[in-house]
């Protein structure tokens, strides 16, 4: 498969401070990639660099084959975009701002807006400024989904959304994977990369530090336990491998690196199981050790 | 009334630049007006013979006022600075209120503050007394600067005074105006058409009478007190008991509606869009305002070539013709009014350039440019647009109020072929206001911290021609400003060069800013 985008060595400072130092990342086409990070990593001047909005002080960046910040307006017609923070014009309806930014996108679905605006539950004659955050959010979602672009840059497009609308959110990023569009997913909601995406870059001050599927990412990683034992736990916390252990009476909960699981089980069933979860970690427990730990 | 106190040292620190620039600039006027007119009227009787000819002449009494001591030299020399400075005063403080009120819930900001502990009443509260006290300090320096100047101390008093009383109304009134409109942008209109009535009735009151328009004016309060000429204090008490009463009025108001909310109700608008491309959204954005700065130039037009006629009848002393040749060039009396008030519009036509172009920055600062520029919109197709109607709308405002003066003084004079005459005098100022939507797109499209560079042209150009001739600047300082370089038209006739030097400038610095514009980071 060829690569939507791909870039490396990405630098941009802004005065004094470093946003980007070194980033890499590489999108497939006809996926759907979770851009992750913490408040502040860079992911938002990553994609702004990616619309040509912002020029990158060093590194390489192709979009759909192109430079982004030369062949700005024709890469342009090929993708759409939803910003982290939707602002419209206190004066346009809701409806007129899609239909724009739709004929700036070269053109859009009537079929799929109407379609869209019904299962959004959007009223498109409200008023910009009578707008709430989330509605402002699914003017851009909207617009965005119902063009005809090959790639959808998405900016943690469901800040504002309640869950029942975050779930018609994910229904339309499957149904737009299925069509063989390519998107890039910037979030901090685990949940929502987790369900939704095919592969994970996950960056921190600037510089990509994992990138791959989420099974990829999981070897790495550790697995979590709990269990309910015949006895108390003891001798456990001293096996290589075991972290984070919390024991109350017999019951237990523990991490345990994966190629120590096999030595770990063994010990477990010394001690006699009454009651064993074994489950992979969750993006929260990845994330809190790439940014809690380490922070 | 909670939090009120806290409200206004925030005020304070957000305008810590802002407020000490516009008291220095008024200071400026007051002592430049001062020097001026001392050195220009040293005897009693040439002041009394200026100021019986000002009195006479209708275009002055219309745009200035009347003196009410043809033997003072402080109401001779105070009678620009009175009145413009109340108009440009009254715009501050509007400014100032509704940046603190409405500008403020319109971004959200208010609702941050507004979860903390800071009553509903707190946030208008703490505009208007950072505001009115601006106005007092203001007044302060004032009185302070032109005692200094030599001036009676009583007059430099009432002078002060008057420009408070006018001040503080408009304070008050922006209060009310920005509980109506919901929007930053509504608020100042709906202040500044306040203002615009309020003019009106005074040059009315003034010149055709009856007087007691005047009166219903609160410029015409700012007049009534007389500064140098009776200082009239009783005027205080009207000006500080209407102030209270709005200022209530607001108040009440401010409980009456929703956070956010205007007292005009929103209504839903169409659920499809028409609008075609970047420029059919910069048009509807645009066509509101220049809207409503035409209609302001059709007035003014009309006004102007109702009362310039008047002027060539009169006798002028030598002193008058000397004051109006200084401000409209060398020819007949009327032509040169034509041109001094064509050369006050050429100003505020660039106003409205420099205004348009700010559009681009609050769209870019705002986020709104963000989804266009990530379309298949290039950014010089985005910026051209608004730019294009920046110029273009200037031209209009120039051509319809030199279209409406020429006709109306050519239908009172019975010869119509003074229209074309008025009309080019209005049309030669069209290139030196573009220079400034030129210097506006340059700062704007270089860096948006330049963003400033067109309103500080605004306010450095004119003010090097005022200022200039007082302190005895050097020619090539003056000669900066492109206002310097418009033909006294009409009657002098008109030269290609300057306006051709003119025209090159204003398309250089719009390039500029354009090219700028695509080689920089967009917010």
């Amino acid at each position: 498969m060829t690569a939507a985008i791909s870039v490396s060595g990405l630098r941009k400072a802004f005065g004094r401070t470093l946003a980007l130092d070194g980033l890499d990342l590489t999108v497939r086409a006809g996926e759907v990639h979770g851009f992750l990070g913490p408040n502040g990593a860079g992911k938002t001047t990553t994609l702004r660099i990616l619309l040509g909005l912002l020029r990158a002080d060093s590194g390489s960046v192709t979009l759909l084959g192109g430079d982004p910040w030369k062949d700005t307006a024709a890469l342009h017609r090929r993708l759409a975009y939803v910003p982290g923070d939707v602002t419209l014009w206190p004066n346009l309806t809701g409806g007129e701002v899609i239909d724009l930014l739709g004929r700036l996108h070269g053109g859009l679905d009537l079929a799929r807006r109407a379609d869209l605006v019904d299962r959004f539950e959007f009223d498109p004659t409200k008023k910009g400024r009578a707008c709430s955050s989330g509605n402002r959010q699914k003017v851009a979602l909207i617009a965005a989904l119902s063009s005809h672009a090959d790639l959808l840059i998405l900016d943690e497009p469901t800040a504002g959304l309640d869950p029942l609308m975050q779930a018609v959110f994910e229904d339309c990023v499957a149904e737009q994977r299925h069509e063989g569009r390519t998107v890039l997913l910037s979030s901090h909601v685990l949940a929502e990369v987790e369900k939704l995406c095919d592969r994970v870059s996950i960056i921190r001050q600037g510089r990509t530090v994992e990138t791959g599927t989420l099974s990829e990412l999981r070897h790495l990683t550790r697995t979590s336990i709990t269990a309910e034992l015949t006895q108390p736990p003891d001798g456990l916390a001293a096996l290589p491998g075991v972290h984070e252990l919390r024991a109350v009476g017999t019951r237990l909960h523990c991490q345990a690196d994966t190629d120590q699981l096999d030595d770990v089980l063994r010990q477990l069933s010394t001690l006699g199981v009454r009651n064993l979860v074994c489950r992979p970690p969750t993006l929260e427990e990845l994330f809190l050790r790439h940014y809690g730990v380490t922070a | 009334m909670n939090g009120v106190g806290g409200l206004v040292r925030l005020a304070l620190r957000r305008d810590r630049i802002l407020l000490p620039a516009w008291l220095s600039m008024f200071v400026l006027l007051v002592i430049a007006s001062a020097a001026a007119t001392r050195d220009m009227f040293p005897t009693t009787e040439s002041v009394a013979a200026a100021a019986t000819t000002m009195n006479g002449t209708p275009a002055l009494v219309a745009v200035y006022g009347r003196i009410y001591d043809p033997t003072s030299v402080g109401a001779l020399a105070m009678l620009k600075a009175l009145g413009t400075g109340a108009v440009i005063l009254a715009v501050f403080s509007i400014v100032l209120v509704v940046r603190h009120t409405r500008s403020d819930e319109e971004t959200g900001r208010r609702e941050l503050l507004g979860a903390g502990v800071v009553g509903r009443h707190a946030p208008l509260t703490a505009a208007l007394v950072v505001a009115a006290g601006t106005n007092v300090v203001l007044a302060l320096v004032t009185s302070l600067s032109l005692m200094g100047a030599g001036l009676p101390v009583e007059g430099s008093l009432a002078f002060g005074a008057a420009w408070l009383s006018v001040g503080l109304v408009f304070t008050a009134a922006a209060g009310v105006t920005a509980q109506i409109a919901s929007t930053t942008r509504g608020a100042i209109g709906v202040a500044v058409a306040v203002l615009g009535v309020a003019f009106l009735l005074r040059a009315l009151g003034d010149t055709t009478g009856p007087r007691w328009l005047s009166w219903l004016s609160p410029l015409g309060w700012g007049q009534q007190f007389r500064p140098f000429a009776g200082n009239r204090w009783w005027v205080l008490a009207v000006a500080a008991g209407f102030t209270v009463l709005v200022a209530t009025a607001a108040h009440v108001l401010v409980a009456r509606r929703d956070l956010g909310a205007g007292l005009l109700p929103d209504r839903p608008g169409p659920a499809t869009g028409t609008l075609s491309g970047a420029f059919g959204l910069a048009w509807r954005l645009q066509r509101g305002p220049l809207l409503g700065w035409t209609t302001g130039f059709v007035v003014y037009g009309i006004l102007v070539g109702s009362i310039a006629g008047g002027i060539g009848d009169m006798t002028g002393s030598p002193e008058a013709e000397e004051f109006f040749k200084r401000l409209g060039g060398d020819n007949t009396l009327t032509d040169a009014v034509f041109a001094a008030m064509f050369g006050i519009l050429s100003v505020i036509a660039s106003a409205y350039g420099v205004q348009a172009v700010m559009r681009l920055h609050h769209e870019e600062t705002s986020l709104r440019a963000e989804p266009l520029l990530a379309s298949s919109v290039s950014r010089l197709r985005w910026a051209a647009g608004h730019v294009a109607i920046a110029l273009g709308g200037v031209a209009v405002l120039l051509l319809s109020a030199g279209l409406l003066a020429g006709s109306v003084h050519a239908a009172q004079a019975g010869d119509f072929s003074l229209v074309g005459e008025v009309l080019a005098g209005a049309l030669v100022q069209i290139p030196a206001a573009w220079v400034l939507v030129g210097v506006a797109v340059a700062g704007y499209g270089l860096a948006p911290r330049l963003a400033v560079a067109g309103w500080t042209a605004l306010a450095v150009f004119p003010l090097l021609g005022e200022l200039g001739p007082v302190f005895g600047f050097d020619q090539w300082l003056m000669d900066l400003s492109p206002y310097a370089h418009v033909p006294k038209v009409p009657r002098s006739s008109v030269t290609a060069a300057p306006l051709l030097w003119l025209l090159l400038a204003g398309a250089a610095a719009t390039g500029v800013g354009l090219v700028g514009l695509r080689r920089r980071d967009v917010a």
